[in-house]
């Protein structure tokens, strides 16, 4: 509201007002312009050539400049442009090379006034000079710019582009005889215009055709360039070298760009394909427009601010065959929908997180981690300019460090490499693999793999007895550098409801050590062979209800905390290990989880496998004549629980080791997910071999494929080692087949 | 990422092998292997093409250093260096451009599967029963994994291809009928539906091929050897006659060529230069009106459908492809024939470098700047010289032929005049063009020999590129239209 009063301020006297309207025309329009003083605007496209005046209300339709019985293709405009000093005068590019002028001022019904048909191609861009009365200038597909005297019946000079198409060319406001066209090949080169026989000064601003440029009212040396590359581009001119001094990267190719009057940094700018909106930009921040307009439906062709010290009102016309009038405070304000927060992970646990500096203000007096402050806070501030109504940003970025032990993923590349997948009996994989987590200090990854080996292996090997499970109480995570955010909270109930069907699922891990008890006599079996008795739902019950307690509990103390973080990002449970009400097998767990914090991607993707059924069937798990098949639904929930973990490593392992015994059990999606998930983090820590090994043996065709796209050998030269990228199997420097042996890197 | 050891030793055996299979054609020599029992297979056709001779596009490559190393790499890349290839060396600015394109389409990533892209060539090529270009592909289609029964024909392939039928007739014979209807019924076919990148991939694919079959036939493409109908086991002389010097190409029907250039057609060449200096000259002179430039490019346009394509000449054997598309009597010269009449479709209003790149790149990425510096290479490639004659500026005649082309889509240019066409462009030619643009598969010989008798084999492999380069844009824009309408 307070800009509405601005209007009439910077407008004076006759100020102008209006609304957001629309008028549909007869025929998609190309190009628009206004005249001087904002009450009328000039349309004009293939099949259209009329004149609009802009009421308060509506667009009134004032005349018709497409007269004739059959309008010759002299009115089948590709720009058009509305002279602002003489109000009568406008001048049209015609698609068939024809540069015409019209003056309103005449009688008759045809206004047509001058026709140069110098021009041997279509003829893209007219420009009236800002100050002359009669000089025009107009750039043609056929390469040429060419300078008329509106008193003489042609040209009076040419500037020759070499033979590139021109797409724009604007005279320059403040310096009276430069103007800058654009080119085809992506070049923009300023000219004198007394100077014909060269351009004084060329400069590659896009790679492929610049399509449109405009200078800034204010700022003498500011250009803007627009090009099929999608980015437009703001150079300064004055320094020798034209400097690029804004980019701002959109999402389609850039038709027109225009700058907003009265605001030195905002300019507005359409697009040529696919995207219909008009975005206005502020160039300081360029990955998000400062506002949108989203009435078309088709592409926009034409832009224009209604008038030179108005920014509030923006006439646009477009393919759909409608005409325009947007207000400012009508826009989108695509700012205010953005999220202003921003967290990532990275590889090793470390935690960046960005966001608006008003939410962790109160950072300053955050005490610093026991474990070594590590934090690295940047600001980015912007000076806040009174006269604009940009809701100014400044955020913080903050980086945590995990503390060097604890957290590593060590264990994880370790694990990687150590892991033997193929190659060996189905047993000895399953010990050799036990033997790993066991000295990693992951033991219930450990008991699983013997387990595993327990059950599918063939009842001779059962005797062997399995590994001794040692309960070392595990390096407990400590809470971590946290913040919370008050948004999150919310999102709390959610995590707490994971956690219960984790609970749950764990509730079949409890069956199935029993299972095998009778072979592995530890103190953890013996203890939950005591709970057999019980009712398995109360057991759970009595579970989670801690579980829940504890999160309760631990969500007041972030609260306390001003800078904690969001739970959700760990386990939640790593504490619980001193909680002595909690049975021990659940303690595995929670050895087990703070290793995944590390692993951010594949917790989200996976859905659980539900299969509760189990839970009503007891006894029989105590046969000892069960078929390995039997198993493979217990098996089968495991897997989905440890990648629901976040240990993809392990279910992947699991089933790659497992093969054909629990394919078919999974579906083929949730393996694919699992395997990309897996490979993807592989890749990550950058473990190629393993990563290249586990495509190898998955037999998912969707992953086995990856290792057949984008492989290139590049090839050197055994003698000088130079690439022979050039000529096949021959090295340039010796010109022989230099391939005694060939090396490959890759 | 892969760790590789390339056996170099036997690619290097390889590469003579081929090499010595060359040899053994130019020479004709006979070997005695018989007694042994090894049934040497030997080249049918003599050379890459059977309109050219075969001595000159050898030439080129061991003259031009550039030539040679765009074959090697191409060697390298593919293990084959085909005909195509060896034919466009006459240009190798272009060929370089074209294998880029063609190796990224067909080879890098994008997102078709390797067997689907192979399949859409084959699906394309023998829309215009082009064998040449279908046995190579159903090797490469073959190579990758592609499942031998799909090649029974289009009803044993997925579904999904299946669909793809349709657009692949219009595309080839009239793309002026693709409306958004149709790409709104490949994309929304429940479980069978094409993403747009896909799409976009596999119309790239479908005009590649359309417009590469146009070539193949332009330039009398002959099978590879190790193709069907590329090679025999007969031994290799009939009689006493070598089969080279019965078969055309060489020997003295070379000389032949060129007694008959110079006696009967002698100043076709200056007459042409002639008139294209007077278009120059006079061309504000006589200041054409709107009505008469708008039907001068509707008589172009009816005119191009009235061209006969003979068809009682020879025509390539007919093969069994037909069972790799359906419909196969569907083609340009119904409609012709039928006089409907093509719709005007405004370049300036749907154009390549504004519209038609920017959908391209944005779905297919990196595609869009190969094709646009493909049509600019062609479009823009010149030697300056006609003929004996050098320093011509051949802009006016290359621009003819394009929107000639373009003109027979029912493409006009506003800002092109089209009596232009007339001038330069002799009935011959224009059945040539017609021919290998429309239903490539009758081009003849004589066809061939029939235009432009005293221009050089390499100018006219020129034309066929500029042929093959306006027919692919025209189809494209029309597809690329389509989809836009369907987007917006």
């Amino acid at each position: 509201m307070e800009k509405m009063s601005r209007v009439t301020t910077a407008l004076g006297s006759n100020a102008i007002s209006g609304r957001t309207m629309f008028c549909h025309l007869d025929a998609p329009a190309n190009a628009i312009s206004v005249c001087r003083d904002a009450t009328q605007v000039v349309v004009a496209g293939r099949n259209i050539f009329k004149i609009y005046a802009l009421e308060e209300e509506q667009f009134v339709e004032k005349l018709n400049l497409r007269v004739g019985r059959k309008p010759s293709l002299n009115f089948s405009c590709a720009d058009v442009m509305w002279h602002q000093m003489e109000e009568n005068l406008l001048a049209t590019a015609a698609t068939n090379g024809a540069v015409v002028t019209w003056n309103l001022g005449k009688p008759s019904r045809n206004k047509q006034d001058q026709l140069f048909t110098e021009h041997k191609r279509t003829v893209n861009k007219v420009c009236f000079h800002p100050t002359e009365v009669y000089m025009l200038l107009s750039g043609s597909q056929d390469g040429f710019m060419k300078c008329f005297d509106l008193r003489k019946k042609e040209s009076v000079s040419t500037f020759s582009g070499q033979s590139e198409s021109v797409r724009d060319v604007q005279f320059s406001m403040k310096d009276y005889f430069t103007f800058a066209a654009s080119f085809e090949n992506g070049n923009v080169q300023l000219w004198d215009i007394r100077r014909p026989d060269r351009y004084e000064r060329m400069f590659t601003a896009h790679t492929g055709p610049v399509f449109c440029c405009d200078w800034h009212p204010d700022d003498r040396g500011w250009l803007a360039t627009g090009g099929r590359d999608k980015m437009v581009k703001v150079w300064d001119m004055t320094t020798n070298r034209a400097k690029e001094i804004y980019c701002v990267q959109t999402i389609a190719s850039v038709a027109r760009v225009k700058w907003r009057p009265e605001r030195k940094f905002h300019l507005a700018t359409c697009s040529m394909m696919v995207d219909h909106n008009i975005y206005v930009w502020d160039i300081r921040r360029p990955f998000i427009p400062f506002a949108t307009f989203e009435e078309h439906k088709d592409v926009t062709t034409g832009i224009v601010w209604r008038h030179q010290h108005d920014p509030h009102f923006l006439l646009s016309g477009s393919k759909d065959s409608t005409l325009y009038q947007h207000m400012f405070k009508d826009a989108t304000r695509p700012v205010d929908k953005a999220n202003p927060e921003g967290l990532c992970f990275g590889l090793l646990g470390d935690l960046a997180f960005a966001a608006k500096e008003s939410l962790i203000t109160s950072d300053a007096n955050r005490k610093p981690y026991p474990g070594g402050d590590r934090r690295y806070p940047m600001f980015f501030f912007k000076k806040p300019d009174p006269t604009e109504q940009f809701a100014h940003v400044s955020s913080a970025l903050s980086v945590f460090e995990t503390d060097l032990d604890s957290h590593r993923m060590d264990w994880f590349v370790k694990t990687a490499q150590l892991y033997l997948l193929s190659g060996k009996p189905f047993a000895e994989l399953c010990d050799h693999n036990a033997k790993v987590a066991q000295e990693l200090k992951r033991p219930q990854v450990s008991t699983t793999w013997t387990m595993l080996r327990i059950m599918f292996s063939d009842p001779a090997n059962l005797a062997t007895p399995g590994p001794n499970h040692n309960l070392g109480k595990l390096g407990t995570l400590p809470l971590m550098n946290s913040f919370s955010l008050k948004e999150l909270g919310s999102g709390m109930g959610a995590e707490s409801r994971l956690e219960r069907s984790k609970g749950e699922s764990r509730q079949d891990n409890i069956h199935l050590e029993p299972g095998n008890s009778y072979i592995s006599n530890n103190e953890e079996n013996e203890e939950t062979e005591g709970s057999e008795g019980h009712p398995e739902y109360m057991f759970g019950d009595a579970e989670l209800d801690d579980d829940d307690l504890y999160s309760m509990e631990h969500d007041n103390q972030t609260e306390e905390q001003e800078y904690t973080l969001p739970q959700e990002a760990f386990q939640l449970r790593h504490e619980i290990v001193d909680n002595p009400s909690a049975p021990e097998h659940l303690q595995q767990d929670k050895a087990d989880s703070p290793h995944v914090s590390g692993n951010e991607a594949e917790v989200t993707c996976l859905t659980p496998i539900e299969s509760f059924s189990l839970i009503s069937i007891s006894q029989p798990l105590f046969s000892p004549h069960l078929p390995a098949s039997f198993f493979c639904p217990i098996v089968r929930e495991m897997l989905s629980y440890y990648a629901e973990q976040g240990d993809v490593q392990m279910a992947v392992s699991v089933l790659i080791v497992l093969g054909d015994r629990i394919r078919k059990e999974i579906d083929d999606l949730t393996q694919e997910h699992w395997y990309m998930s897996y490979i993807d983090l592989l890749q990550r820590f950058e473990l190629w071999n393993v990563s290249n090994e586990v495509i190898k043996l998955s037999t998912c065709s969707a992953i086995t494929c990856l290792n057949q796209t984008s492989t290139t050998l590049h090839i050197n030269c055994s003698n000088c080692k130079r690439p022979m990228s050039n000529k096949g199997w021959i090295c340039d420097r010796y010109e022989h087949c230099g391939t005694v042996s060939l090396r490959c890197m890759c | 990422m892969r760790h590789a050891v390339a056996p170099a030793e036997n690619v290097e055996n390889h590469s003579f092998a081929v090499t010595g299979l060359f040899k053994i054609c130019t020479h004709c020599e006979r070997l005695g292997k018989k007694d042994l029992g090894i049934r040497i297979p030997r080249p049918l056709g003599n050379g890459p093409s059977r309109f050219i001779p075969e001595k000159e596009i050898l030439q080129i490559s061991k003259v031009d250093s550039r030539t040679q190393s765009i074959f090697e790499d191409a060697f390298a890349a593919l293990g084959r260096l085909d005909n195509i290839s060896l034919v466009m060396g006459f240009h190798p600015q272009y060929l370089e451009s074209f294998l880029r394109t063609q190796h990224y389409l067909l080879q890098m990533d994008g997102p078709l599967p390797l067997h689907y892209r192979h399949y859409i060539g084959i699906m394309a090529a023998a829309r215009h029963q082009c064998s040449y270009l279908v046995n190579l592909h159903v090797n490469d289609f073959l190579q990758v994994g592609g499942d031998p029964k799909w090649l029974n024909g289009l009803f044993e392939a997925p579904q999904k291809l299946q669909q793809l039928g349709e657009l692949n007739k219009i595309l080839a014979h009239r793309p002026w009928l693709l409306t958004k209807e149709h790409i709104e019924g490949l994309l929304k076919a429940e479980e069978h539906s094409w993403s747009l990148a896909e799409l976009i991939h596999a119309v790239v694919l479908l005009t590649h091929y359309h417009s590469l079959a146009s070539f193949t036939f332009g330039c009398g493409i002959t099978p590879e050897i190790h193709c069907d109908g590329g090679h025999t086991f007969r031994p290799p002389s009939l009689s006493q006659y070598c089969v080279c010097d019965i078969a055309n190409g060489n020997g003295h029907a070379n000389h032949h060529d060129d007694l008959l250039g110079n006696q009967d057609m002698c100043g076709e060449v200056e007459v042409l230069m002639e008139r294209m200096k007077q278009l120059q000259e006079c061309r504000d002179d006589e200041e054409a009106s709107q009505e008469e430039m708008a039907t001068r490019f509707e008589r172009e346009k009816t005119e191009s459908m009235l061209v006969v394509t003979s068809e009682d000449e020879e025509s390539a054997p007919p093969r069994d492809i037909s069972r790799h598309f359906e419909d196969p009597s569907y083609g340009y010269k119904d409609f012709s024939r039928r006089g409907e009449q093509v719709p005007t479709f405004r370049a300036q209003d749907y154009s390549w470098e504004d519209h038609g790149f920017s959908l391209v790149n944005r779905l297919y990425p990196d595609v869009g700047q190969m094709l646009d510096e493909k049509f600019h290479m062609v479009y823009n490639l010149t030697y300056n010289t006609m003929a004996t004659h050098k320093d011509v500026d051949t802009s006016m005649l290359r621009r003819a032929i394009w929107n000639y082309i373009h003109c027979m889509f029912g493409i006009r240019y506003d800002d092109y005049d089209y009596g232009e066409i007339n001038q330069l462009l002799d009935r011959s030619f224009k059945i040539y063009i017609k021919t290998i643009v429309c239903s490539p598969e009758k081009t003849t010989k004589r066809m061939y020999e029939s235009f432009w008798r005293q221009f050089q084999h390499s100018e006219k492999v020129h034309v066929n590129l500029l042929l093959m380069e306006a027919r692919m844009q025209a189809e494209l824009l029309y597809a690329l239209r389509a989809i836009t309408r369907y987007m917006t």
